[in-house]
């Protein structure tokens, strides 16, 4: 069953086109890690998949329904969250009502408060500490328990290591291999390959705006995803036509 | 002494109420609401011309007038200032402005130039006082002004903090964007923030004309006062306007006693020493210290 399809997506900033004529589609319970270059489009194509940033054409349809011109909250009430880079907590606010705030469209599903302090456990002492004095690791903790009390069927996390010291970043991946194994769609962006490679199941590389690789990570070789990355694919293939 | 404490103190309730609103949207909407005491004068009129023309009491009068004016808040929000906000930081001044230039007018030019009060319409209540020591007497309404003040700064505090909309209201001024993707309806939140904020303007509009008299420009000294108190007590902090009006009303009275015609300068000088502090204080280096060790109190 398709949890996402994305059909000749355009977005620009002004007249610069960061994601150009973009067309994929992912199978319910995939994941997919999103890689590339900065600059490359993943978070503007991110964000306009979460209806943070306007199309200027192309559609999105969530489990078959067309959700191209529904604005942001109305996308989290049909089943799609993105935890967005950099987090965008709110500071002021404390760890518990963060997480009470990703339920504001309640849809049905398991996740609760308590819950998302069984999976990340370090959260718990700073249930009632405003949000802006944790740490970085605890930070992306609360902002992915955010969108999980969305009850999402997809999950889009956008750069989820950032800035993250390498012990962080183990806790937080084993608490998405919890997650994966629910069955939830997630869409990644990770810039360590290594860890991208280990725990997605799909791999789609962008480069300038545009989708230069989009294989299943059995099938892909990590050379070949580097030359993507840096776009050496092309010049590679150039190269071999002359 | 003693008596003008009190007396100041009592003032100060008043202002802290009339403040309320415009300090709410402030910090929720960071809207500067120069329309605020054209509004009041407008709720203000809605209250006399009930109890002229259809002798409903005052105070019965609030449930309708609350919600009449939480309408125009939400219209304001989803037809005018939603569409200015969009317009950069400067825009919204303008359309508020504008928009009090326009109440003003049109209700001098439906209601004329006479003066009007809600004393008459609420009986004893507007000159009956309680003695509280031999020598000083308080005024019921003023009391009254004061608790309400209170009750209201209480409730507001308490809805912001506890409710699952307060919540979403907190979350939409800190940052729309992201109160979007995670499912909030940050138009809808706003719109209710300024529902609410007009809301509390009907309760000051009450406060003002029975303790007194207005006309159609009496909006203009209300607004000034309501920002000295915005300022004096600290934006974003809702307790701050109830300490903002008392210090205000404190300077007015010091400033009075001083000389006759010192009431309203005692009170511009203090608002100048605290803004002139406050931008001073948010440059040094003692005031980002100060603010790591209180910073969570507010």
């Amino acid at each position: 069953m398709t949890a996402l399809e994305i059909n000749s997506l355009d977005v620009r900033h002004g007249q610069l086109k960061a994601v150009r004529s973009i067309s994929f589609s992912i199978e319910k319970g995939e994941v997919v890690a999103l890689i590339g270059a900065n600059g490359a489009g993943k978070t503007t194509l991110l964000r306009a998949i979460a209806g943070a940033h306007k199309l200027t054409s192309g559609s999105i349809l969530l489990k078959g329904i067309d959700i191209t011109d529904l604005a942001a909250h109305q996308r989290v009430a049909a089943g799609l969250a993105l935890v967005p880079e950099g987090r965008k907590l709110f500071t002021d606010m404390t760890t518990q009502e963060n997480l009470q705030l990703g339920a504001t469209v309640s849809r049905a599903g398991g996740w609760s408060v308590d819950k998302i302090f069984e999976i990340f456990p370090n959260l718990q002492r700073h249930r009632h500490a405003k949000t802006g004095n944790m740490s970085g690791g605890e930070q992306q903790a609360t902002a992915i328990g955010r969108a999980l009390m969305s009850n999402p069927e997809v999950l889009i996390l956008d750069e989820v290591s950032l800035g993250l010291s390498p012990l962080v970043v183990d806790q937080v991946y084993a608490s998405l291999a919890t997650l994966i194994q629910t069955g939830t769609t997630i869409i990644l962006v990770e810039q360590d390959l290594s860890r991208a490679m280990k725990v997605a199941s799909r791999a789609i590389c962008m480069l300038e705006g545009e989708i230069v690789l989009d294989k299943k990570m059995s099938e892909v070789s990590r050379e070949q995803i580097t030359d993507a990355y840096f776009g050496l694919a092309k010049i590679k293939n150039i190269a071999v036509e002359q | 002494m003693t008596n003008q404490i009190i007396q100041a103190i009592l003032l100060g309730g008043y202002y802290a109420l009339i403040a309320c609103g415009l300090s709410f949207m402030f910090s929720i909407m960071k809207i500067i609401n120069l329309a605020h005491g054209s509004l009041l004068v407008l709720s203000s009129y809605l209250f006399w011309w009930l109890a002229d023309s259809y002798a409903i009491s005052p105070f019965y009068s609030l449930s309708i007038v609350i919600p009449i004016m939480m309408m125009i808040g939400w219209a304001l929000q989803e037809f005018l200032l939603q569409k200015s906000a969009r317009g950069g930081e400067l825009l919204p001044i303008l359309t508020t402005f504008g928009l009090a230039i326009v109440l003003e007018n049109l209700l001098f030019e439906y209601f004329g130039a006479d003066t009007r009060s809600l004393a008459p319409y609420i009986g004893d209540l507007s000159w009956e006082s309680w003695q509280i020591l031999t020598d000083i007497y308080v005024g019921k309404t003023s009391v009254y002004i004061l608790l309400s003040a209170i009750s209201l700064l209480a409730s507001l505090q308490l809805f912001m903090q506890k409710t699952a909309m307060g919540r979403q209201i907190r979350a939409t001024a800190h940052d729309p964007d992201t109160a979007g993707l995670i499912g909030i309806n940050a138009r809808k939140a706003s719109a209710i923030a300024a529902a609410i904020a007009l809301g509390t303007i009907a309760i000051s509009g009450l406060a003002m004309s029975i303790r007194g008299v207005f006309d159609a420009y009496s909006g203009g000294p209300q607004l000034l006062f309501a920002f000295e108190v915005t300022i004096i007590g600290g934006m974003g902090s809702l307790w701050g306007v109830l300490l903002g009006g008392i210090v205000l009303a404190m300077a007015q009275t010091i400033g009075a006693s001083i000389h006759p015609q010192g009431f309203l300068i005692g009170g511009h000088v203090i608002f100048f020493v605290i803004l002139l502090a406050r931008l001073y204080m948010a440059n040094s280096v003692i005031a980002i210290r100060i603010k790591k060790v209180f910073g969570g109190l507010r």
